[in-house]
């Protein structure tokens, strides 16, 4: 699997940019997540059947698929926020650096702590610019010099700039592309170890969602990124790693997602060893 | 079944008139109702201030009555004015912390089994009469147990008050986003914590207006009153630990006096009431579009 990073040999479908720097092998990738064999299941209905997946240390992993796939509950799975849905259950496991965060006795707290999140839609509190950035700080207990962390974390989300003037001013007087920016200032201002994204922009316009691709492009040295997209060219974009979703058919008319497939980005498009991969990619489905 | 069969019927014009008609009558029907509900409330605050205009003056809130007075010395109801004070507030201090804590568990912390059953008992207790409140509150604490006193009166009236409160903060609650609360427990904040900065100061606005329209309500109570707080004398008093007189009870008493003045004192104390409760439902409505407003943070 060490080839992979190669120039693609037929014609892309979908241009790949290429200022990406080229993937080191992935042996010699650290695993932060490891999944095996997962199934997440609300109530009697199975939303993701068996996943068995790794995502590494510092690369942004994309997870692409038609709607209902199960992106979304299977990123949630990574901090446990579908603990939050009464009737759900995840079998299997999810390692995060070798401890099972699956667990009845793992807090989900101390996850959450570790692996920070940024939703589909922004949904910044009823507080200032900055007691949204400097609440979670404050309450988690990471009181010295909140200022400067503050600032940091707003400059590191490209929204400094904007906001350094009304600092006092509402999280919600921002535009839409500046509240998502204002989420993402938040979830990295208490130095997450992973930065899940769950369709960041899909709520967004494009020049805001090109501020958020170059900014996880430019802070992923310092975290690991999981992204949820339904928009291909945004994996295309700023994904190192690409797994692809798709809905399965199970006996007695049960759907569920799966993986299908999961590479180096420039494999899933450009050269996919599953004819699944390759529809959805060249947009003959989905 | 062809478009076309689906869009026929609502389109014949010879229907037109009679469509018309019906919905002029039905326009009319509902703001005849409409005039009604609000004519209604006119109309007995109306009659209520008419009957009441004589004795209506500062004295009636700083005076105390004078029994058996036939002179035209200045009286009022300062000790049922006191009371009711004394008893409404105690009652809210004790119902106003479990009922939101009821909301919070309910609608923060607990499975929907235990949620769907303790809100039903809820609604069940919002619907038993004051007076069965009223008696059970005297044979539990004012038979054997040293007799009528305000703590007691107030208690009664705060097992009315519960289920008001607990119902509003539920669905005040209710319309906190939870992307809110993912927000905060996406940082890895405790749900205690989540709880307590972000979705209570979100909904505080809404919890008042529920806490403002419940003190109202059992401000006009009469029933469990008449159990526990009833044997008064005409000494206005600020200890709770005694019988108070009260604004309810002193209207029914008053109307009974043979004195036509004492009938006007309990007609212009009755307005008093109905200004309080309005009083009360304003307060609460501009605390509500307060909040509404400093949580859109303009």
């Amino acid at each position: 699997m060490s080839s992979t990073i190669q120039q693609p040999m037929s014609e892309p479908s979908i241009k790949v940019e290429t200022r990406r720097q080229p993937m080191p092998p992935r042996e010699r990738l650290e695993t932060v997540f490891q999944v095996e064999d997962l199934d997440a299941i609300y109530g009697r209905k199975t939303a993701v059947k068996g996943v068995t997946m790794e995502i590494y240390k510092n690369l942004v992993t994309a997870i692409i698929g038609p709607s209902g796939c199960g992106k979304s509950t299977y990123i949630r799975c990574f901090n446990r926020m579908n603990d939050l849905i009464p009737g759900f259950r995840q079998t299997g496991s999810v390692r995060y650096h070798g401890q099972d965060i699956g667990g009845a006795t793992i807090d989900p707290v101390a996850v959450r702590r570790n692996i920070g999140m940024v939703f589909q839609r922004p949904n910044p509190f009823p507080k200032s610019i900055y007691d949204n950035v400097a609440w979670g700080c404050r309450v988690l207990g990471m009181k010295d010099s909140l200022d400067e962390r503050v600032e940091r974390a707003l400059t590191q989300a490209a929204l400094w700039d904007e906001v350094k003037d009304r600092l006092k001013a509402s999280g919600l007087s921002l535009s839409g592309g500046q509240q998502q920016r204002l989420c993402i200032a938040r979830a990295i201002a208490v130095e997450p170890d992973v930065v899940l994204m769950d369709e960041p922009a899909s709520a967004l316009d494009p020049i805001a969602t090109q501020a958020i691709e170059q900014l996880m492009h430019e802070l992923k040295g310092e975290y690991t990124f999981v992204i949820v997209t339904h928009n291909m060219q945004q994996a295309a974009r700023v994904a190192d790693m690409t797994a692809f979703f798709s809905i399965s058919r199970g006996g007695e008319g049960e759907r569920y997602g799966e993986l299908i497939e999961y590479d180096a980005t420039e494999k899933i498009f450009t050269a996919p060893s599953d004819k699944r991969t390759e529809d959805y990619v060249t947009g003959r489905f989905g | 079944m062809s478009a076309h069969e689906l869009t026929t019927p609502a389109m014949r014009l010879d229907r037109l008139p009679r469509r018309r008609a019906v919905n002029r009558t039905m326009e009319v029907l509902a703001w005849l109702s409409a005039t009604i509900g609000v004519g209604i409330l006119a109309f007995v605050v109306y009659s209520v201030a008419r009957r009441g205009w004589s004795e209506l003056s500062l004295s009636l809130i700083t005076k105390p009555p004078i029994p058996f007075s036939f002179t035209n010395a200045p009286q009022g109801l300062a000790n049922a004015f006191a009371g009711t004070l004394v008893i409404v507030g105690l009652a809210t201090v004790m119902a106003l912390p479990v009922g939101i804590l009821i909301a919070i568990y309910l609608n923060e912390f607990a499975p929907p089994s235990i949620r769907t059953g303790v809100g039903l008992a809820l609604d069940v207790l919002a619907g038993v009469p004051a007076i069965v409140i009223g008696i059970f509150v005297y044979g539990l604490l004012v038979v054997g147990g040293g007799g009528q006193s305000g703590i007691k009166a107030a208690f009664a009236l705060s097992i009315l008050m519960l289920p008001f409160v607990s119902r509003t903060t539920i669905e005040v609650l209710g319309l906190v986003p939870n992307s809110l609360r993912e927000a905060s427990l996406g940082l890895g904040i405790p749900q205690w914590r989540t709880t307590l900065s972000i979705v209570l100061p979100r909904a505080i606005g809404g919890i008042l207006t529920g806490t403002v329209l419940a003190v109202a309500r059992v401000a006009g109570e009469t029933a469990p009153l008449l159990f526990t707080s009833s044997l008064v004398g005409p000494r206005t008093s600020w200890n709770p630990t005694h019988a108070l007189q009260t604004v309810p009870l002193s209207i029914f008493e008053l109307s009974e006096s043979p004195n036509p003045k004492d009938h006007a004192r309990a007609w212009a104390a009755a307005f008093v009431l109905l200004v309080f409760i309005l009083v009360a439902s304003l307060t609460a409505r501009w605390l509500a579009t307060r909040n509404a407003r400093k949580i859109a943070g303009r």
